[in-house]
């Protein structure tokens, strides 16, 4: 007997919907097996790491802090993505919008303006935006691949970063720290709820989410986009543009990831340092995947992406392992998604070996 | 600037070089059979930790680069089975694979950081090695280095000289008509993408156990997304590799040249660090404006799922 896949006459719905909850069951059911093999009782291993983390009011609202920026970035890449635009920089791209934003908040230190912290959320979309326009132009102009492009970008921004921190922008009271000074009161995100570090970044996300809702799913430019990714030579022939699908995939994606950065350094942060985001840009790729690149759906994998880190986080304090655990979590649920997608398009079925 | 001084930064070139060399010659082959493979920084991560973490405790670099290559192997088997078997979308299982790859690195080294590993003596080739200026920079080098040209040599003969490379690369342009004439286009993917896995973990495996020669947590730092540009850049031929490979391993030494020739400039190290990615972003505008190259080089099925009995 064998195990072949037979093509469905129609893609199933169902399927598209179920697969995503398939990988996470995966995904658990490995992370079982990965604690047995390192040792570890598999039940311990998963309370401290799924469930340890939520335990108390507190855990919640850091749940909902680690899952704004990954809401920000994968609504944002999501845009692209159905149109087929591999943005795969938004690291990058949350970077430079940190640096765009914060740069106003170290220029007009003690500031008392209104327009301070508004103006450095701008400030970072359009850093953002800046930093994904650069291999948006060189593929709608040079051809050159955007995938390749992108990610180049996000190490130059990393270097930015560095140069930055340990150069012009370094606290000169700061004890030589690689930092930046702390962002006054006034450049700082309001708390949204008391006794939590949640600040208004999350309405931010939430409202990001409805927005990327109705753009894709009430716009006709959200159509042109969908038809470019689904179709690229229907969309073609209906005279949609290639290349405005390429500019808006990769704003939108620029755009969302650099109020991301800003929100982090002007949030829990609180100033620039070399550490501003635990690869939350590569992350919200599979955030985005997870969701069906759909914002109820980017919803709830944010917070699952949430919880991973968290997760990490607790194993390293209580099983004594690398918190880079997190992202070995990460990588197989993206893993597990992509195989379960087989039953999208296809139905598995035994059939006798052919002689 | 002394001869010497000429001498040892055509060394340190060669050096850079040869993992950028290794990776993206395996790539070309994957490529030629009509698959992207995304994860090679995945890939070589895995393959840099597992060659430490076995030279390490068996005090052999041979049997380091082997565990590096299966390593490589058993990653880029992952890839296949998402994007070969289940057919997913190829960009995103190799952008899986790449993601998992760091992750998994960076768990599993996280014991040997801070540790280091002896030196290997370099293999000098008899006369040759006794050339000015040349002789120290190309033939007193690790046995890798040598192995990296054979591989040019080999790739090329087998791509365009053996029947085998004749149908990879028709799986490559048209598996459709390939598979209709009763070659097994999915075995024969399958078979590239696995040579694609050793050769990148061997990259991985050379940077750890030779090149630092210690682990630390995102040492790869893109040079598995720089190599794939070289397949670009190269126009998917072997011999092109070579040219693009010490280009780029020449800018990642520029360091040690703006040091070593004692102008004084005083450029932040982060600018220089950056000059590998520029120069990768340039090659590949320059190398892409032109569509109709890429067009004719590079293989027709690229990127595209091939399902058996369709």
């Amino acid at each position: 007997m064998w195990l072949k896949f037979e093509p469905r006459p129609e893609p199933s719905k169902a399927m598209t919907y179920l697969s995503p909850i398939l990988a996470v069951g995966l995904m658990f059911l490995s992370g079982l097996i990965l604690f047995l093999i390192l040792g570890k009782s598999p039940v311990e291993g998963f309370k401290v790491f799924f469930l340890n983390p939520l335990k108390d009011s507190y855990g919640v609202a850091e749940l909902f802090l680690k899952a704004t920026p990954l809401m920000l970035c994968a609504v944002g890449l999501s845009v692209g993505f159905k149109a087929n635009v591999w943005n795969i920089g938004a690291e990058g791209q949350l970077l430079i919008g940190a640096l765009a934003g914060g740069w106003l908040a170290l220029h007009f230190e003690g500031s008392h303006s209104p327009f301070l912290l508004p103006g450095m959320i701008v400030a970072g979309a359009l850093g953002g935006m800046l930093w994904a326009a650069i291999p948006a132009f060189l593929r709608t102009r040079f051809n050159a691949n955007e995938i390749l492009t992108s990610l180049m970008l996000v190490y130059v921004a990393e270097l930015m970063v560095s140069w930055l921190v340990h150069g012009p922008w370094k606290d000169p009271d700061g004890f030589n720290f690689p930092q930046t000074k702390l962002f006054s009161a006034q450049a700082t995100l309001p708390i949204l709820l008391a006794g939590t570090r949640v600040n208004v970044a999350l309405v931010f996300a939430l409202g990001a989410l409805v927005v990327g809702w109705v753009f894709m799913n009430r716009s006709f430019m959200g159509y042109q986009m969908k038809v470019a990714g689904q179709a690229e030579f229907a969309g073609r022939y209906a005279g949609f543009s290639a290349k405005r699908s390429v500019w808006i995939g990769m704003l939108a994606g620029g755009a969302m990831a650099g109020v991301a950065g800003i929100s982090e350094v002007a949030g829990p942060i609180g100033q620039i340092t070399e550490h501003i985001s635990p690869g939350y840009g590569f992350a919200a790729m599979i955030v985005a995947f997870v969701g069906r690149l759909s914002p109820i759906g980017i919803f709830f994998s944010s917070l699952l992406m949430a919880l991973l880190y968290m997760g990490g986080e607790q194993a390293q304090q209580y099983l004594n392992l690398p918190s880079s655990i997190s992202k070995v979590f990460q990588g197989m649920l993206l893993f597990f998604l992509l195989g379960s997608d087989v039953f999208i398009n296809f139905r598995p079925r035994l059939v006798r070996r052919r002689k | 600037m002394g001869l010497s001084f000429i001498s040892s930064i055509l060394f340190a070139t060669v050096v850079a070089g040869t993992p950028l060399i290794i990776v993206a010659l395996g790539e070309l082959v994957t490529e030629k059979s009509g698959v992207l493979n995304l994860g090679a920084e995945g890939i070589m991560s895995v393959g840099a930790v597992a060659a430490f973490a076995t030279a390490h405790h068996t005090g052999s670099p041979t049997l380091g680069i082997l565990a590096g290559m299966g390593a490589g192997m058993l990653m880029s088997l992952l890839f296949g089975i998402s994007a070969l078997t289940l057919m997913a979308n190829q960009v995103a299982s190799g952008l899986a694979l790449s993601i998992f790859g760091v992750g998994l690195s960076a768990f599993i080294g996280k014991p040997y950081e801070s540790i280091a590993l002896a030196s290997v003596d370099p293999i000098r080739i008899p006369l040759l090695h006794k050339i000015p200026v040349l002789g120290p920079a190309f033939f007193e080098q690790q046995g890798l280095v040598y192995f990296s040209w054979l591989l040019i040599a080999a790739v090329a003969w087998f791509l365009y000289r053996s029947r085998a490379g004749l149908v990879l690369r028709a799986v490559g342009e048209s598996p459709v008509a390939a598979h209709s004439i009763g070659y097994g286009v999915v075995r024969i993917r399958y078979q590239a993408v696995l040579f694609g896995g050793a050769m990148a973990g061997i990259g991985g495996a050379f940077l750890s156990v030779f090149y630092t020669p210690m682990w630390v947590e995102g040492m790869v730092a893109g040079r598995g997304w720089i190599a794939l540009s070289l397949v670009v850049f190269a126009t998917w031929r072997p011999t092109r590799v070579m040219i693009g490979a010490y280009l780029f391993g020449g800018c990642m030494i520029t360091q040690m040249f703006v040091q070593g020739s004692g102008a004084r400039i005083n450029i932040p190290a982060q600018f220089l660090s950056a000059l590998p990615y520029v120069a990768t972003i340039l090659v590949l505008v320059l190398i892409s404006r032109n569509r109709s190259t890429i067009r004719i080089n590079s293989p027709a099925s690229l990127g595209q799922p091939f399902l058996p009995d369709a």
